[in-house]
């Protein structure tokens, strides 16, 4: 062992691809499995859900608009970036979800493979769910998917790294613009995620991660009138029936959370991707 | 003005129909009273009462969804998808086989013109049982994963503006993916869902597979509310969307929601004018503008302006405003003294903000509930009249000098259920249409629609589609798009 002092790292929020404190200067104390102290994380307050939704919403407009080849190379750099810092990663889910060097880094893998997974879906989604509609007329009329906007994720309490980007990639893969809520007491890979985040193309706005309570967080998003859809998976027992009535005040999307959090081992399907996918519809005439 | 060519009346014979003094439910295959305090239907164009009906109390409703229960354990869930197919093939049959009863019967009910109920509303009833009739046996070849499974009994909410299509949207793709159905259909028209409920009976469709509970608010809460409908289906206000989706929130039930619109029809200064203006009034006035996706926005490119409007004006004079079973009429009566009240309301509020009316010289009739086709000009985006859905043939216009501000203008609302472009130019129809937030986009065209097509909004103007593969994936288990 190197007697060296380790440089450790200030875990920070994500918002519009830069990494601010929360603006409220609250943090709290994120431990390991075992209850050791690991690290300060921020506590993200309304103002900094607020500043996340006005950043995703700017980026919207990019994000949707380029090739969906182009948005399956960034995802697929991405994952290249997450490989690259893969022992932290392993690090860090194993001190956070109290698993073996093993298991952590079987989950560590799946992570990777699962932005892979996804980068490949971008430029295949409009073949399987779009097509040609044979109307009774002379008119052309085709259907697309588009994506629904911008989508608050409650992102899983237990899984900090697979689950996470089991909601997130999904949504981003559609063509969405994501405001992440963090598993609260397992914060950290999901910071080191916005690193990579930062690192591989993503615009900034695109992905912003907020660390800190769910429960308090995601009422703001629940309600926010800016916010198109939300995913509840992560949400706190008991809550999510509450944040879906607040956010049918403006028609969400709601993507309910399973009875129980699922090993994310499974071939996720499109089930992740169509709630934040909407159908355009559009007729020409022919001949006239 | 005077017209150029005088018309005789054309009035469609109404002896095809026959209403009976009251009607009641129509549950597990059969008519039975209500137990509610019943309800008059009145037409709209005369306030003449055409029927009195049973409205369904908690307990009705509770007996209907039994009804769709058992029919769905019992007979529709086993039944060979095929013969569910058969089934509404054969509704679809009857249908065109009774259209024009059908059609009179709904001009008479809803106060639209024959001309529309008969070339539009009907046929395509008929068409939408007819499409999902050939999906029942080929749910597995439909692309939304594997082993699709119904949800079991859907409960359905439909509106007053398009009473037998609305009926025909809701109820053709819940049984071709093998669920039951308990319906409540518009407190002002309900007629027309009860002679559909005697097809069933012709069509010897099981028991309990379709029921039909008439009533108000009170009784679509019921529906919507019970334990056990596995799935929501509603079309109708955006603020009762809320509320459903509130009331839904936290259960195991499945929703679709059809909802309300502001729709921008968007004229470019290389846009075909005469067309342009035929889908303007199409746009607007069609079913006197009681339609959600409605052109109800016009946003025109300022040079064409002056010109465009002079041409619309002309184009609304030649309107006919009067007997919806006159087969001139092109307008017929509002479908309730209360919708009226709103449009009246609205349209007063637009003048105070300091928008320009304009309305064709028009004699109505003495009775009943009308309203002339309206144009504002001079409407600013941040009017009543810009913003809110007026329901009724009142048509806002707004004007932009470039494609961006047109999107913007376009964009800048709360709904997103359909929107219009005219141009001659593809490419631009094209750039256009991937920048509207809208379901729908009718380009060169306005308020087509077709059961092979899915339709439906985004935002507040809704989620989940009807029509089209899309359509079946609101109806079926672990189905993977909407």
């Amino acid at each position: 062992m190197s007697d060296r002092l380790a440089v450790r790292k200030t875990y920070k929020l994500y918002v519009n691809g830069a990494f601010p404190r929360s603006e409220s200067g609250r943090t709290y104390e994120v431990a390991d499995a075992k209850g050791h102290f690991l690290a300060n994380a921020a506590w993200a307050s309304r103002k900094d859900a607020r500043d996340a939704v006005v950043a995703a919403r700017g980026a919207f407009a990019k994000w949707s608009g380029m090739t969906a080849y182009n948005r399956g190379q960034v995802l697929y750099r991405v994952a290249e970036m997450m490989e690259g810092r893969h022992a932290e990663f392993c690090e860090e889910v194993a001190a956070g979800e109290g698993l073996s060097g093993s298991k952590a880094r079987a989950a560590v893998d799946a992570a990777v493979d699962r932005w892979v997974w996804y980068a490949g879906w971008t430029d295949k989604l409009a073949a399987v769910l779009g097509g040609a509609n044979p109307v009774a007329g002379p008119y052309f009329d085709f259907s697309m998917p588009e994506p629904t906007g911008v989508v608050a994720v409650l992102a899983p309490q237990r899984s900090s790294l697979l689950g996470l980007v089991s909601v997130l990639a999904p949504v981003l893969a559609a063509g969405n613009t994501a405001v992440v809520v963090t598993s609260k007491e397992r914060p950290l890979p999901a910071v080191t995620l916005a690193e990579v985040l930062a690192t591989s193309d993503v615009p900034g706005g695109v992905v912003n991660v907020l660390t800190g309570d769910a429960e308090e967080l995601g009422t703001w998003l629940a309600e926010h009138a800016d916010v198109d859809g939300i995913d509840l998976t992560g949400a706190p027992a008991g809550r999510a029936m509450e944040f879906e009535r607040e956010a049918a005040g403006t028609v969400k999307r709601v993507l309910r959370p399973p009875a129980t959090e699922p090993e994310w081992t499974d071939d996720p399907g499109l089930a992740r991707m169509t709630p934040f996918i909407e159908t355009k519809t559009v007729w020409h005439p022919i001949g006239v | 003005m005077t017209s150029l060519f005088e018309y005789a009346p054309a009035p469609e014979s109404r002896s095809i129909v026959d209403i009976a003094p009251s009607y009641g439910l129509f549950i597990d295959g059969e008519f039975v009273d209500g137990t509610g305090e019943p309800f008059k239907t009145v037409n709209p164009a005369t306030e003449e009462v055409l029927s009195q009906v049973s409205a369904g109390s908690d307990a009705d409703v509770d007996r209907a969804v039994a009804a769709a229960r058992r029919a769905f354990t019992r007979v529709w869930g086993p039944m060979r998808p095929a013969d569910r197919g058969k089934y509404l093939f054969r509704i679809a049959r009857l249908m065109q086989e009774r259209s024009r009863e059908f059609a009179v019967l709904e001009s008479l009910d809803n106060g639209k013109p024959i001309r529309e109920s008969r070339d539009v509303d009907v046929p395509l009833a008929a068409a939408h049982f007819f499409y999902h009739a050939g999906w029942a046996d080929k749910l597995d070849h439909a692309g939304l994963g594997p082993g699709p499974r119904p949800l079991g009994v859907a409960g359905q909410v439909i509106p007053w503006n398009f009473p037998l299509l609305m009926l025909a949207w809701k109820v053709a793709p819940a049984l071709a993916t093998g669920n039951t159905v308990v319906l409540k259909p518009a407190e002002t028209t309900p007629l027309t869902a009860l002679l559909f409920a005697e097809i069933c009976q012709q069509a010897d469709l099981p028991p309990g597979v379709v029921n039909i509970v008439t009533g108000a608010g009170d009784t679509g809460r019921a529906v919507v509310e019970h334990d056990d409908v596995d799935k929501v289906a509603f079309t109708g206000s955006t603020e009762v969307g809320r509320s459903i989706a509130r009331a839904v929130a936290g259960t195991r039930k499945s929703l679709t929601l059809e909802l309300g619109g502001k729709a921008a029809n968007i004229v470019f200064d290389d846009a075909p004018i005469d067309q342009a203006v035929e889908g303007i009034v199409q746009g607007i006035f069609f079913n006197q503008g009681h339609v959600c996706c409605a052109g109800s926005r016009l946003l025109v490119q300022e040079s064409v302006h002056d010109e465009v409007i002079a041409s619309l004006q002309r184009r609304i004079s030649t309107l006919r405003v009067g007997d919806p079973l006159d087969k001139n009429t092109d307008l017929g009566a509002i479908n309730s003294a209360e919708q009226l009240a709103r449009i009246h309301e609205l349209s007063d509020i637009g003048e105070a903000e300091g928008a320009q009316r304009w309305q064709p010289d028009c004699v109505l009739p003495d009775r009943g509930f009308w309203f002339p086709p309206t144009i504002f000009t001079q409407v600013s985006p941040a009017h009543r009249i810009a913003r809110d859905e007026v329901f009724g043939p009142v048509l806002s216009v707004l004007t932009f000098r470039t494609p961006d501000e047109a999107v913007a203008k376009a964009n800048n609302t709360t709904y997103g259920l359909s929107a219009g472009i005219w141009s001659e130019k593809g490419s631009r129809i094209l750039k256009i249409a991937n920048q509207l937030r809208a379901g729908v986009v009718w380009a060169n065209t306005f308020n087509k629609f077709d059961p092979t097509s899915p339709f439906g909004g985004y935002k507040q103007s809704g989620y989940g589609r009807e029509g089209g593969r899309h359509g079946l994936t609101g109806y079926l288990k672990g189905a993977t798009h909407s």
